[in-house]
């Protein structure tokens, strides 16, 4: 009983602070968009702009539902709705401290990966629900994408498996005490990285909105809050994938080789110290996902799919099969 | 084929039926060997319809595009959405009134418009025009062809994807707004040249600030260049994307970076030379693919040869005045009207009936806009309009090969392919 | 074991239900002023010619079906990977057989060009500057 009342105020406190890194995430974008374009940025509302994110959802709140004619409207109402449904479950299964988390199930990492999957439903739905011709397209530009990136992604996965011998979050996390998997499996963090920015829809990998040629992509249809869902949903999946990096690959709430020096603390100091390293990781993921963004152009269609199938794809099955050869030869000889 | 679906039976068409419907008929006979029903019975085909209120089609450039899945089929390019007659217009003006309609045509670089529109008035007028002026007038053009190139780099940067550089090139064209406002008194629409030379001198603020400018710009083109020319997603968007065989372009009639883009060194500056150009030293940068991407480096290449030229203009800027001293042919200076009783009636002359060349004579005149071949052709019936004026303008004959150029590509390609031929419609249907 | 699934079940009403406030919230507040063109899909401001639901490219399907193949693949490696190491050498084995043998499938539809989009070869021959 303890231990589920436990598990719920961690989960109203990670889904308070989700949802508010969204807000933040929007914010710092534009702050840093316009310190790279020279600009300024939001300045005008509250303290240094910061009240910015709220004026913007109090906006599109106050704005009229728009669904086109002969639109399906059961299914454009439902689309905006499964992302952040999406983005909001995802955290049920990420630690964010020894022993903070809200649930440890032993098949983490598959239903991190079941989650991701339906994130896909949402983007193609709405761009088939709007009845118009450029959302159709970025509706199947999404779905091609994200299915691509699913599979290196899901192979990076497994080669983080791989070290943890477990499907559980929470032991990946533990097998990382000592050797980050960055160290141990530096080219699975990329391509996970890469199909991390493909499955959040980021620049350069955002040609399922691809503002130049397709308006909008798949929410050129939406408004008021029915886009502001999405926008929220984009930026949750921006702070999510930086949660699942450093959770994979960067230790997730571990100091560098915390194992060989991290004296033993008090349960609450060590929880502050866990949650701080796990913020400041995700946090600067988020800031590279925002650089990323306001400085390199956006792949074509074309080259997007060479890319996932013919190199990604390969390579993380090479990948995966290299370090499972290694770890039983390590196993063998030592 | 088209099915004109249940939408445009329910909603109300509101524009000309005709028109739209020869417009889809066009569709379907262009390229007549592709049978579209035979090939395609499943009719996976889609025509999308982009522009023209599009973000992405540079102003009101309208594209029919029938799509294969992610792959162009076939294209129709559909203009005039900006026609404001200004052909007709200039037939009821004086020469020099007329002139800020040029202004708006290629509104990107307006200064080249006027020099284009006063070198043609005073070839049929037979003016001559100061050295001095000839030299501000290149500094002029030379400045409003880094402008106008610095606008393409950035919406074709834009295009790709990268929207920071959009707003890095607009920092630099800021700069040029400020020199064209010391010069001239007006950021953008400059109307600075006039008929027999130009308006004022040169002051030394405005000077100065073209040197500092011509120090500078050279550095900011470089590292551009750094960012560009290695980033891999970039080079591949733009390597063979729109490419367009020198006969195909030559056909069309294609011009300025477009052509030189596919080997053809047409540079009207070197091919016949106007103002002083033959007295400045410059290349004429010259690819052979053909491609976004050759386009691409010409457009930057000129911008660093524009740079070169304004360094010799300014080295050698003659002294002397800057318009012509016959009163009959151009306006008297302000000091001339202001204080005789000669020079005010002149300026009211002037201003009244203008500059009257011979009855019956007629003559083109062609200048290196940063777009192309820019020409204007007058018919003088001897009074101080012109009886018929023709203009060319380079944007309507790149847009001819844009046609050419999108059938089988990707429907990603097309906006940066736009960016790439840089048409500009307040020009191609002025 | 499955009460650890619990707050997965508490998280997933609470998000359902974060989710429909939202849709909610903008439903109530909104104001409703349609007019036949605002209903319009977005063409680039003309008529819209035909349906958009038409019938559409057959790479899309054949994308979706390979990625369930290769999907079933890193679902089959899953479970392997947690355990090969207490397994032995020859579950090792017949992983990389299995493994391989996808991976030949892979490279066989590559080659067939099943994700190729790009139909038009455009010969590529810039020697003087490569990034």
């Amino acid at each position: 009983m303890a231990e589920l009342t436990f598990s719920l105020i961690v989960m109203g406190i990670s889904l308070f602070m989700l949802l508010n890194s969204a807000a933040v995430a929007v914010y710092a974008e534009r702050r840093i968009a316009a310190f790279i374009q020279n600009r300024v940025g939001p300045n005008r509302v509250g303290p240094f702009g910061l009240l910015q994110p709220i004026a913007d959802v109090l906006k599109l709140i106050l704005k009229e539902d728009v669904t086109p004619t002969l639109g399906n409207k059961a299914l454009h109402t439902i689309a905006p709705m499964l992302p952040v449904f999406t983005a909001l479950i995802t955290i049920a299964v990420i630690p964010f401290g020894e022993g903070i988390y809200i649930t440890d199930i032993n098949v983490g990492v598959l239903y991190l990966l079941a989650v991701a999957s339906l994130g896909v439903y949402g983007v193609t739905l709405a761009g088939w629900a709007s009845n118009s011709k450029y959302s159709l397209l970025g509706g199947l530009r999404a779905a091609a994408q994200m299915l691509s990136y699913e599979l290196p992604m899901g192979v990076a996965v497994a080669s983080v498996v791989l070290f943890a011998a477990s499907l559980s979050v929470v032991e990946i996390v533990d097998s990382q005490e000592v050797w980050w998997n960055i160290i141990r499996n530096p080219l699975g963090f990329i391509i996970f990285t890469v199909a991390a920015f493909a499955e959040a829809n980021r620049t350069p990998f955002d040609l399922v909105e691809a503002e130049q040629e397709l308006v909008g992509g798949f929410h050129t249809e939406y408004s008021s809050m029915k886009f502001g869902m999405f926008f929220l949903a984009e930026y949750m999946h921006v702070v999510i994938a930086s949660m699942l990096i450093t959770t994979f690959f960067l230790g997730g709430y571990h100091l560098p080789f915390a194992g060989l020096w991290l004296p033993e603390m008090s349960p609450v100091w060590k929880g502050i110290l866990d949650v701080s390293v796990f913020v400041a990781k995700t946090g600067f993921f988020v800031f590279f996902f925002i650089w990323v963004r306001w400085t390199i152009p956006r792949f074509k269609y074309n080259q997007l799919m060479k890319l996932g199938w013919e190199k990604m794809l390969p390579l993380a099955i090479l990948n995966f099969v290299v370090i499972a050869g290694a770890i039983l030869l390590y196993n063998e000889f030592f | 084929m088209i099915e004109t679906g249940s939408i445009m039976g329910k909603g109300k068409p509101t524009f000309f039926k005709e028109h739209q419907n020869a417009l889809y008929k066009s569709l379907e006979d262009k390229h007549t060997t592709i049978d579209v029903d035979d090939t395609d019975p499943l009719r996976t085909r889609m025509v999308l319809n982009m522009g023209p209120q599009h973000p992405a089609t540079h102003g009101v450039l309208r594209l029919l595009i029938e799509l294969d899945g992610e792959q162009i089929a076939k294209t129709k390019l559909d203009i005039g959405y900006l026609h404001r007659g200004i052909e007709k217009i200039a037939e009821n003006k004086t020469y020099q009134e007329f002139m800020p309609y040029t202004d708006r045509m290629d509104y990107l670089s307006p200064y080249s418009n006027n020099v284009a529109l006063c070198t043609a008035v005073e070839k049929i007028a037979a003016i001559e025009v100061p050295e001095r002026a000839h030299y501000i007038r290149m500094i002029g053009c030379e400045l409003a062809r880094i402008s106008s190139h610095l606008l393409y780099l950035g919406a074709m940067v834009m295009d790709t994807g990268a929207i920071s550089f959009f707003i890095w090139t607009f920092r630099e064209r800021e700069k040029l707004y400020d020199i064209f406002d010391n010069l001239g008194g007006h950021r953008f629409t400059i109307s600075h040249s006039r008929i027999g030379g130009v308006h004022n001198d040169l002051s030394p603020v405005c000077l100065d600030m073209i040197r500092t400018f011509v120090d500078e710009f050279p550095k900011e083109l470089t590292g551009w260049g750094k960012l560009l020319n290695k980033n891999r997603i970039f080079y591949d968007r733009n390597d063979g994307v729109g490419r367009i065989s020198t006969e195909d372009a030559i056909a069309m009639g294609m011009t300025g970076p477009n052509i030189r883009a596919t080997g053809i060194a047409y540079d009207m500056r070197r091919f016949k030379p106007y103002a002083r150009y033959n007295e400045v030293d410059f290349e004429v940068p010259t690819r052979l693919e053909g491609d976004n991407l050759a386009r691409y480096y010409i457009r930057t290449e000129e911008m660093a040869q524009s740079i070169e030229i304004i360094r010799q203009c300014l080295d050698k800027l003659p002294k002397g005045p800057v318009r012509t001293d016959n009163a009959k042919k151009t306006y008297p200076s302000k000091d001339e009207v202001y204080y005789s009783m000669e020079g005010l009636i002149h300026d009211f002359m002037m201003t009244d009936t203008g500059v009257c060349p011979p009855a019956g004579v007629e003559c083109y005149h062609a200048i290196e806009a940063p777009k192309g071949e820019l020409g204007f052709y007058i018919q003088s019936d001897g009074t101080g309009h012109p009886w018929r004026l023709k203009i060319k303008s380079p944007s309507f004959s790149n847009l001819q090969g844009l046609e050419v150029m999108l059938d089988g590509e990707m429907i990603a390609d097309t906006v940066v392919m736009i960016g790439g031929v840089d048409p500009v419609m307040g020009e191609s249907d002025k | 074991m499955l009460e650890q699934y619990f707050p997965i079940l508490i998280l997933i009403g609470i998000a359902a239900f974060l989710s429909l406030a939202f849709m909610l919230a903008s439903k109530l507040l909104g104001p409703k002023r349609p007019s036949t063109a605002k209903l319009q899909p977005y063409e680039s401001g003309m008529d819209p010619l035909g349906e958009a639901k038409d019938r559409y490219s057959v790479s899309f399907y054949i994308v979706a079906m390979e990625f369930i193949v290769f999907d079933l693949e890193i679902i089959f490696i899953y479970p392997w990977a947690v355990r090969y190491q207490e397994l032995g050498i020859g579950t090792f084995w017949a992983m990389m057989v299995f493994i391989a043998i996808l991976t030949l499938g892979l490279f066989y539809t590559l080659k067939k060009g099943s994700i190729d989009f790009d139909l038009r070869r455009v010969p590529q021959n810039r020697p003087d500057i490569k990034p």
